[in-house]
């Protein structure tokens, strides 16, 4: 073997010549997983947002748990004006009532579901169809990527949010499944194209040529040898992109073009929030807060990932 | 510690100034790079010295340090991570570790040169050759753009790039691997630096072009009466221009020699693992000896002599008592110039 | 370099066609009738609706209406008209656009120059102190959705301190966009922040940089020359395709601070269902986007002569 500074930077001399020992140690040889799960654990990103992560999903599952108040029945005695009662954490009234006299606090736990449910389907949905998009279009090459890059290009082509406001528009009733059904339906094309990048490079990759010289076939080339290497930046963009979505739907639903009442969502009780903006703050206040939180959560979890899985970008 | 002593008759430094002594002299060098998994000690105490217009080489594994000192020199150690707590470096007497910045950039590229292995990467994408090469005059010389090109295609000229004027607004990725070495040689020549350091120059190369950038190299090197270290791990490239011999193991040196010698009669076991892991032709048929195990991990190197789990004679001294780098002498007690041995049992190695 | 930039155009052609045909199919074939919403609850009778179809050209085939669309946006420069007004769309549009475009640009260059240097500050100390701070910056910009950073820059700087105006104006002067342009290019500064760091910090420790610095040039030649080139090549492509996106994402900003561009043209539209002024528009914008990602292949091509030669 020619030495090993050959392309590697000058500092990562002793690291490689530290690694190659190690198998020889009996000690176990660590995988690029292994190896950013220890990073993980020590990383304060990912223990902060995996912490906010299965909060969030607990309210998501059972919302019961942190209020006992409906957040759907409005009793007009609870006057907007009246200010949150901060000291009362829990309660109906810790966070003030709305123009309906529902509580706050109410909503902005009920309003976690449509959101983590948002994300997370649009995202694995997206996953799902982009990676296969990506993939396929990357391995084959030729006239099959011609063609799925083609497509992708199409799509790409249009802008997100206007392009999701104009397929929402036609339904007039839009239920969870509507909005995730239109931000998947433009939102594929980001992961086909990291896919599709991932796959060119690790096809020609060594290992990969080797699985084929062995008569592996297609499949399992790629089930087995491509796509557990090619994941890796995928599943980066995806965790981010989660974030990015719940981000959409709020918005969209702030625009009215999104989920609408009955839906409990974060972004119809901030615009519902806007006309009082000046007497009433806390209406919009506190579902932003959540909203912010929520979003900021996926996307650190995406940072951290990304940071354990690509050394190379710290 | 023994430094490598002088084993030629040197001409003297060619820069006209009061100082005597080697060019360049490495004296107890540390190196050391803090990872998420502890320290690595890249390089534990070395010493050698250059003279002007003599060629010394390093030679050893990958991570032996011997890279690693070289950057040390040039002053291009990525820190953090890396971290040299003990040492000095002196260049004309001058210790280059307590430089300010600016007095090290003055240096670089004008007093010391380096020519890396890989030149493909070494050179950067974007700018074309004529550029990169004519940047030296313009930085240090102040000479105009016009200037600096007509001199660019006069180093390509002089390390024999075909149709020079041509290819000077070229693209380091039109040029094929040895001529973008070339091209790094023409580099690191631009100023007539006192000491080259060439860090495997010719390990990314075919076989046949590998001779050719060498004896350019030993060449200019004649021409300029310049100083080289050539950083390698392949012998065969050692013998025909090196004056002298280092052989690094996992960040010291084990076995320093006049070039010759080392080839009759090594005084460290893994040099002589070295030397009969080499093809030989009238050994045809054989099986070839291999050093056995792996190179150190510098995380935790072993105790005592860090060569003694791969080592055919190691002893139990061995895997206590780290072993100084002491003088080599014949049986009868006569000093071998230049000659030094980290090994507890040299005399054995050399004369048993 | 022309065939170059020869092939870019031919390439982008059958692009132009697919994202409009998409587009159409997305208004037209979707659920809802931009006729049957003229007339709003009340209803018209049947034959009124057929006859203002006919004349609409809606009774026609999906494809025969595409054909005839795009050819008039071809041959004329005919982007349709709006059903309500009457009015061509272009002239809709013309009122709007120059407002949307203005914001957009500011945005466009407060995301460049605060973007990227950011991205610099961070990327030249990678791992410190000025690194994590911007770190931590451009992650809460990018988790607060653009509607809740619009309205907390307005409550504190239009209600509270009182040094804007909550509501731009008609003349949507630079001054008074400044405000929402800031809101609009936030999301994108802290991708572009993001982008240089990481380019940065990776070319940093690239082989042709530890050659610049072997060669003894000053640092500011280094990092000037020889780094923010390379480091520059993605950053680029992402600016490219992000005008568009700007110009698409101004709905939401502008109906927070009450501009008169294109925003309000798209809600109604919208709203209305009325389909030729959405096509207009996002023809308008996917014109846009090819536009500028023209632009950044032929940056592309000229800061990276490896595509160039290729």
């Amino acid at each position: 073997m020619p030495d090993a500074i050959k392309t590697a930077p000058a500092t990562e001399d002793p690291k490689t010549a530290a690694a190659e020992p190690v198998a020889v140690k009996a000690e176990k040889a660590r995988s690029l997983w292994g190896d950013a799960w220890i990073d993980l654990r020590s990383n304060w990103y990912f223990i902060i947002s995996s912490v906010l992560i299965v909060i969030l999903l607990v309210m998501t599952a059972f919302p019961g748990l942190f209020t006992g108040a409906s957040p759907t029945k409005g009793d007009l005695v609870h006057h907007f004006l009246s200010k949150p009662e901060l000291s009362k954490v829990g309660s109906p009234e810790w966070l003030g009532y709305d123009l309906q006299g529902r509580s706050v606090y109410a909503r902005t736990i009920y309003g976690t579901r449509a959101s983590v449910i948002v994300g997370i389907s649009v995202t694995t949905l997206v996953t799902v169809f982009g990676g296969l998009i990506g993939m396929l279009g990357g391995y084959f090459g030729g006239k099959v990527d011609a063609l799925l890059s083609g497509f992708t290009n199409i799509f790409l082509g249009l802008p997100f949010l206007l392009g999701s406001m104009v397929v929402l528009q036609a339904f007039a009733d839009r239920t969870v499944w509507v909005v995730i059904l239109a931000l998947a339906f433009l939102g594929w094309t980001q992961i086909a194209r990291v896919m599709r990048g991932a796959v060119i490079t690790i096809k020609q990759a060594d290992y990969v040529q080797a699985a084929r010289a062995l008569g592996a076939g297609t499949s399992r080339i790629l089930f087995r040898h491509i796509l557990p290497n090619a994941m890796a930046p995928v599943i980066v963009v995806a965790t981010i992109s989660l974030g990015v979505y719940i981000s959409a739907e709020a918005t969209l639903s702030y625009l009215g073009l999104g989920l609408a009442d009955p839906t409990i969502s974060w972004g119809i009780d901030i615009s519902g929030g806007l006309s009082q903006i000046r007497v009433a703050q806390h209406v919009l206040l506190y579902p932003s807060i959540m909203l912010s939180i929520t979003v900021l959560a996926f996307i650190m979890l995406g940072e951290a990932v990304r940071n354990a899985l690509d050394p190379k970008s710290r | 510690m023994t430094t490598i002593d002088k084993t030629a008759e040197v001409p003297s430094a060619r820069s006209g100034d009061d100082h005597v002594g080697p060019l360049l002299e490495v004296r107890d060098l540390h190196v050391e790079f803090h990872t998420r998994d502890g320290v690595a000690k890249a390089v534990n105490g070395v010493n050698y010295s250059v003279n002007a217009g003599e060629t010394l080489a390093v030679l050893g594994e990958s991570g032996s340090g011997k890279s690693v000192t070289a950057q040390a020199i040039m002053g291009i150690l990525d820190m953090p991570p890396g971290k040299i707590p003990q040492g000095e470096i002196f260049f004309r007497g001058q210790d280059m570790l307590k430089m300010s910045y600016e007095e090290r950039r003055q240096i670089r590229g004008q007093k010391i040169a380096m020519i890396f292995q890989d030149a493909l990467s070494s050179l950067n994408p974007v700018l074309t050759v004529g550029y990169q090469l004519g940047e030296m005059f313009r930085v240090h010389q102040g000479l105009s753009k016009k200037d600096a090109k007509a001199k660019a295609i006069d180093l390509m000229d002089q390390v024999k790039i075909p149709a020079a004027a041509a290819r000077v607004s070229d693209y380091p990725h039109q040029f094929s691997g040895g001529m973008r070495q070339r091209i790094m040689i023409a580099m690191a020549l631009a100023l007539e630096p006192d000491l080259i350091i060439a860090d495997e120059p010719t390990t990314a190369l075919d076989v046949t072009v590998q001779a050719q950038v060498m004896d350019l190299l030993a060449e200019l090197q004649r021409e300029y009466n310049m100083g080289l270290i050539l950083i390698t791990h392949d012998l065969g490239v050692v013998a025909d221009v090196a004056d002298k011999i280092a052989v690094m193991y996992a960040g010291r040196i084990v076995e320093t020699a006049p070039v010759h010698e080392i080839y009759k009669r090594p005084a460290h076991p893994y040099t002589k693992g070295l030397l009969e892991s080499i093809p030989r032709l009238d050994q045809k048929g054989q099986e070839l000896f291999a050093i056995k195990g792996l190179p150190p991990n510098l995380l935790r190197v072993p105790t005592g002599c860090a060569f003694n789990p791969r080592c055919t004679m190691a002893q139990d001294i061995c895997r206590t008592d780290i072993p100084a780098l002491s003088p080599v002498t014949e049986q009868d007690g006569t000093e071998l110039v230049g000659r030094g041995s980290a090994c507890h049992f040299w005399k054995e190695t050399i004369h048993g | 370099m022309g065939r170059y930039v020869a092939r870019r155009l031919l390439q982008m052609i059958p692009v132009f066609i697919g994202t409009t045909l998409l587009i159409f199919l997305m208004v037209y074939t979707l659920p809802g009738d931009p006729v049957r919403g003229l007339f709003g609850d009340k209803g018209a009778d049947p034959a009124t609706l057929a006859a203002m179809r006919h004349q609409l050209g809606l009774d026609q085939p999906i494809l025969q209406q595409y054909w005839n669309y795009m050819s008039g946006i071809v041959l004329h420069g005919d982007f349709g008209t709006q059903i309500a007004s009457g009015r061509p769309v272009t002239d809709v549009l013309g009122d709007a656009f120059p407002v949307t475009l203005r914001l957009a640009a500011m945005a466009f260059l407060i995301e460049i120059v605060l973007g990227i240097g950011l991205g610099m500050v961070a990327g030249l100390r990678a791992g410190r102190l000025a690194d994590n701070v911007v770190l931590v910056f451009t992650l809460l910009i990018i988790s607060i959705p653009v509607f809740v950073l619009g309205f907390i820059i307005k409550s504190v700087f239009a209600f509270q301190l009182n040094w804007i105006a909550p509501n731009v104006s008609n003349e949507a002067t630079w001054s008074e966009l400044m405000a929402p342009a800031i809101v609009l290019g936030s999301l994108s500064l802290a991708y572009v922040a993001r982008l240089t760091r990481t380019t940065m910090a990776e070319n940093l420790r690239s082989d042709y940089m530890r050659t610049a610095v072997a060669k003894g040039l000053p640092k500011r030649r280094i990092i000037g020359v020889h780094l923010m080139r390379n480091s520059l090549i993605p950053v680029i492509t992402f600016l490219g395709t992000d005008l568009g996106a700007l110009m698409g994402g101004a709905v939401v900003t502008e109906g927070l601070f009450n501009v008169k561009g294109i925003g309000g043209t798209i809600m109604e539209s919208i709203v209305r269902r009325e389909g030729t002024t959405m096509v207009g528009l996002v023809t308008i914008l996917v014109l846009v986007y090819l536009f500028m990602s023209l632009i950044v292949d032929l940056l592309y091509a000229v800061l990276d002569p490896r595509i160039r030669y290729a």
